[in-house]
C-alpha cells in the first residue's frame, strides 16, 4: 500500500494483464504453436541436410520469433479498446507511457518469455552447439522486449482500423530489422567461433533506447487513435 | 509581410500552382543540361564502360529518396506539434514522390547490377537499406490510406514518420554491419577511383533537376489534397464554379 | 469551475456542433440532451480531454485542461458509453483495478460493500461475463462511490439498462455528489428524478 503512486499503478496494470492472460490461457498457446510450426516448416522447405540447417538456424529461429511476436501484438490493446478500459487507462491520473510500459511488460512475460525458453529446444533440432544455444536464448531475452516495445507503437497506431493485422506487419516489420540482424548475428558469430559480445551490446543498447522512447511514442499514438 | 499568411491552405493553393510551374521548368532545363553532360561530355569509364552512365539517374534518386523522408518527417512533426493543417498535407504529398524516388533508385541499381555483377539483385548494404526505406514509405502511405478521418490520419502518420526517421540511421548502421560481416557484394558507384570532375558535375546537375522535379510534383499533389479536403469551403466551390464556367465558355 | 468556450466538433465531414459554451460552478448539474448522433458522446469525451475540439477551449479553474494533464484527470470521474469492465475478471477485481489506478483508497471489503449498495450482493465474485447488461452497468457505476473527491463527474448514459430501483440509487448518488459541491455532467434519454437545485440543460442538434 505504501508504494509510490506511479509504481503502484504500474504494478496494478501488470497484475491485471497477467491475471487476464492466465484466464485466457489458450491465447498464449496460439503464439507459441505458431512459433514452433514456422520453425519446423523450414527443414521441410529446404531439405534435411544438417550443415545447411545449422547455418540457417539462427536466422530461422529469429525470423519465426519476429513473426510470432508480431502476431501477438494484435491483442496488446484490442481487448481494452473494445470494452472501454483503454479510455479509463488514458484518463487515469498517471503518465500514460508508464501504463503502456506495464502493458508491454505483461505482454512480453506471456508471449515473449515462452519463446526465449522454447528457442533452445528448437535450436537442438537444428543441431546447434551448446554455446550457440545459450547465446540464442540470450539474444532472444534481450531482443524480444524490444520487439514488443516497438510493436506497441504500431499496435497503437492501427487500433480499430480495417485490416489492422496486415497493416501492422507492414509498419512494424521494417523497424524490427536491426534486432533481427544483431540477434541472428550473435548466434552466427558464436557458431563461427567468434565472440558475441559486440552483438549483445548493440542488442542491449537497442533495448535501452526502446524502453526509454517507445512507451511514450505508443502513448501519443494511443491518444490519437482514441479520438 | 505576415509569414503565416501562406500557411492557410486557401492562400497557399494559388501560390503552390505558380511555384510548381517554375520548379517543373527548372527541372526540364537542368535535366537537359545534366543529361547532356552525362551522355556527351563525361568520358567513358575505364573499368565500367558505358554502363556506368546510369549513375546520373541512380545517385540523384537515391539522394532524393533519403532526403525526402527526412523532409516528410519534418513536416509531419511540425503538423503534430503546432497543429497546422498545411504541414500535414505537405507530409502526405511528399510520401508518393519519395516512394517513387526510392523505387527508381532500386530499379536503376538493379539495371546497373546486371551488366556489372551478372545479376539483377545483390544484397548490398545500400540496395538493402534502400529497399527498407521503400517499405517505410509504403507503410506510411498504407497507414494514412487506412484511416478515414483526415485528422487522425495526419497525426498517426506523423507519429509513424517520426519513429521511422529515428530508426533510419539505426537500420542503415545495422545493415552496414550485416553487410561487412557477410562480405557481401558492394555496389559502390561513386567510389570509383577514376571519377572525373565532369562526372561529378553531371551528377550534381541531375541531382538539382530531380530536386526541382520533386518540389514540383509535391506542390502539384498538395494542391490536389487541399482541394479535396476543402471541397466544402466557399473558396473551393467558387474555384470549381469558375473552372466550369470557363469550360462552358470555351465550348 | 468548468468553463467551455466556443467549442466546435467536426466528425469527418459533419459538423456536430459549433460555438458551444457554458460555465459550471460547484454543485451544478448539466444535463446534455439531443437525438442520436447529435454529438453528446463527443462533447463528453471532449470535456474529459479524450477528444480535442476543432475550435474553442475548455478551462478547469481557469487553466486549459490540456495543460493540466494528470492534475485534471485526478479531479475527473468518467463513465463512458462502454462499461470499461473486463469480462474475465470478477466485479470486485474490476473495481479494485480501476480504483487503484484512480488512486482511491479501495480494499476488497470496501469494494464488496460498494457493489452491495448497487444491488450486486451475491454477484461480487462472479466473472462479469455472466452478468446481465444492467448488472454490468451497476458494476461500472460502483466506481462512483469511490470518487467523491473527484470534483467533476462526466457520465455518458449512466441510467441505460438500469431498472427502476437502480435508477433511484444512482440518482441518489449523483444528488449526494452535487450536495457535496461536485459538478456532474450526464447525458440521458429518459426522465430521471435527480434532485438538483442548480440544474442546466443543454440541447444539441436542431
Amino acid at each position: 500500500m505504501s508504494a509510490p503512486a506511479p509504481l503502484a499503478a504500474f504494478a496494478c496494470v501488470l497484475r491485471r494483464d497477467l491475471l487476464l492472460a492466465l484466464r485466457r490461457r489458450s491465447d498464449l498457446a496460439t503464439t507459441l504453436f505458431f512459433f514452433v510450426i514456422v520453425v519446423s516448416l523450414f527443414p521441410l522447405g529446404v531439405g534435411p541436410e544438417a550443415n545447411l540447417l545449422r547455418t540457417m538456424a539462427p536466422g530461422v529461429v529469429w525470423v519465426a520469433a519476429l513473426l510470432a511476436s508480431m502476431l501477438a501484438l494484435g491483442r496488446l490493446f484490442a481487448g481494452d479498446y473494445a470494452d472501454g478500459t483503454l479510455e479509463q487507462l488514458v484518463l487515469a491520473p498517471h503518465p500514460l507511457g508508464l501504463l503502456v510500459g506495464a502493458k508491454v511488460a505483461a505482454h512480453w512475460l506471456v508471449t515473449g518469455l515462452p519463446l526465449v525458453v522454447l528457442a533452445p529446444l528448437l535450436g537442438l533440432a537444428f543441431d546447434l552447439g551448446p554455446r550457440a544455444l545459450g547465446v540464442l536464448a540470450l539474444t532472444l531475452l534481450l531482443g524480444t522486449p524490444t520487439l514488443g516495445l516497438v510493436g506497441a507503437i504500431g499496435a497503437a497506431l492501427t487500433l480499430g482500423l480495417r485490416g489492422a493485422g496486415a497493416l501492422l506487419s507492414l509498419l512494424v516489420l521494417p523497424l524490427y530489422i536491426p534486432v533481427l540482424i544483431f540477434g541472428a548475428g550473435a548466434v552466427e558469430a558464436v557458431a563461427n567461433g567468434l565472440g558475441p559480445g559486440a552483438h549483445l551490446s548493440v542488442l542491449g543498447a537497442l533495448l535501452a533506447l526502446a524502453v526509454f522512447f517507445a512507451p511514450w511514442a505508443a502513448a501519443v499514438a494511443l491518444r490519437i487513435s482514441l479520438e | 509581410m505576415n509569414l503565416f499568411y501562406y500557411a492557410a491552405p486557401h492562400t497557399f493553393y494559388p501560390l503552390a500552382g505558380t511555384m510548381a510551374r517554375v520548379f517543373y521548368a527548372l527541372a526540364v532545363v537542368l535535366g537537359a543540361i545534366g543529361l547532356y553532360i552525362g551522355f556527351f561530355v563525361a568520358p567513358t569509364d575505364a573499368q565500367q564502360g558505358e554502363g556506368y552512365r546510369i549513375i546520373f539517374i541512380h545517385v540523384p534518386t537515391a539522394w532524393m529518396s533519403m532526403f525526402l523522408y527526412v523532409v516528410m518527417a519534418f513536416w509531419a512533426a511540425v503538423g503534430l506539434a503546432f497543429n497546422t493543417r498545411l504541414s500535414a498535407m505537405m507530409a502526405q504529398a511528399i510520401a508518393p514522390t519519395g516512394a517513387w524516388m526510392t523505387f527508381l533508385a532500386l530499379w536503376t541499381g538493379a539495371l546497373w547490377g546486371k551488366p556489372m555483377w551478372g545479376t539483377w539483385w545483390v544484397w548490398d548494404a545500400r540496395l538493402t537499406s534502400e529497399l527498407i526505406l521503400l517499405f517505410l514509405y509504403l507503410g506510411f502511405m498504407a497507414l494514412q490510406a487506412a484511416i478515414d478521418d483526415p485528422r487522425r490520419a495526419d497525426r498517426a502518420g506523423a507519429v509513424l514518420a517520426i519513429v521511422g526517421v529515428v530508426n533510419v540511421p539505426i537500420i542503415y548502421f545495422s545493415v552496414q554491419w550485416w553487410n561487412t560481416l557477410h562480405q557481401g557484394a558492394s555496389v559502390s558507384l561513386t567510389r570509383s577511383p577514376s571519377m572525373a570532375t565532369t562526372m561529378l558535375w553531371g551528377m550534381l546537375v541531375m541531382a538539382l533537376a530531380f530536386w526541382m522535379y520533386c518540389l514540383g510534383a509535391t506542390l502539384t499533389r498538395v494542391r490536389a489534397i487541399i482541394l479535396e479536403r476543402e471541397r466544402r469551403s466557399d473558396w473551393a466551390r467558387d474555384l470549381a464554379r469558375g473552372a466550369k464556367a470557363g469550360r462552358e465558355a470555351a465550348a | 469551475m468548468l468553463v467551455a468556450n466556443g467549442l466546435e466538433c467536426l466528425r469527418g465531414e459533419r459538423r456536430l456542433f459549433r460555438d458551444l459554451g457554458f460555465e459550471l460552478e460547484p454543485g451544478m448539474l448539466l444535463e446534455v440532451q439531443g437525438a442520436n448522433g447529435s454529438g453528446k458522446t463527443s462533447l463528453l469525451r471532449m470535456l474529459c480531454g479524450l477528444l480535442a475540439p476543432t475550435a474553442g477551449e475548455i478551462l478547469w479553474n481557469g487553466a486549459d485542461i490540456g495543460s493540466l494533464g494528470e492534475a485534471y484527470r485526478g479531479e475527473l470521474a468518467y463513465l463512458g458509453h462502454q462499461n470499461a469492465i473486463k469480462d474475465d475478471l470478477t466485479a470486485v477485481e474490476n473495481l479494485l483495478v480501476s480504483e487503484t489506478l484512480a488512486e482511491a483508497a479501495v480494499t476488497r471489503a470496501s469494494a464488496r460493500e460498494a457493489l452491495a449498495r448497487l444491488g450486486l450482493r451475491g454477484h461480487e465474485e462472479l466473472p462479469t461475463r455472466v452478468l446481465s447488461q444492467g448488472q454490468k452497468r451497476r458494476a461500472a457505476l460502483a466506481r462512483l462511490l469511490f470518487r467523491e473527491r473527484c470534483r467533476l463527474w462526466v457520465l455518458d448514459e449512466p441510467f441505460v439498462a438500469l431498472d427502476a430501483q437502480a435508477v433511484r440509487d444512482v440518482a441518489g448518488i449523483i444528488a449526494g455528489q452535487l450536495g457535496g459541491g461536485g459538478i456532474v455532467i450526464f447525458t440521458t434519454h429518459q426522465e430521471v428524478p435527480v434532485e438538483a437545485p442548480r440544474r442546466v440543460a443543454l440541447r444539441l442538434g436542431r
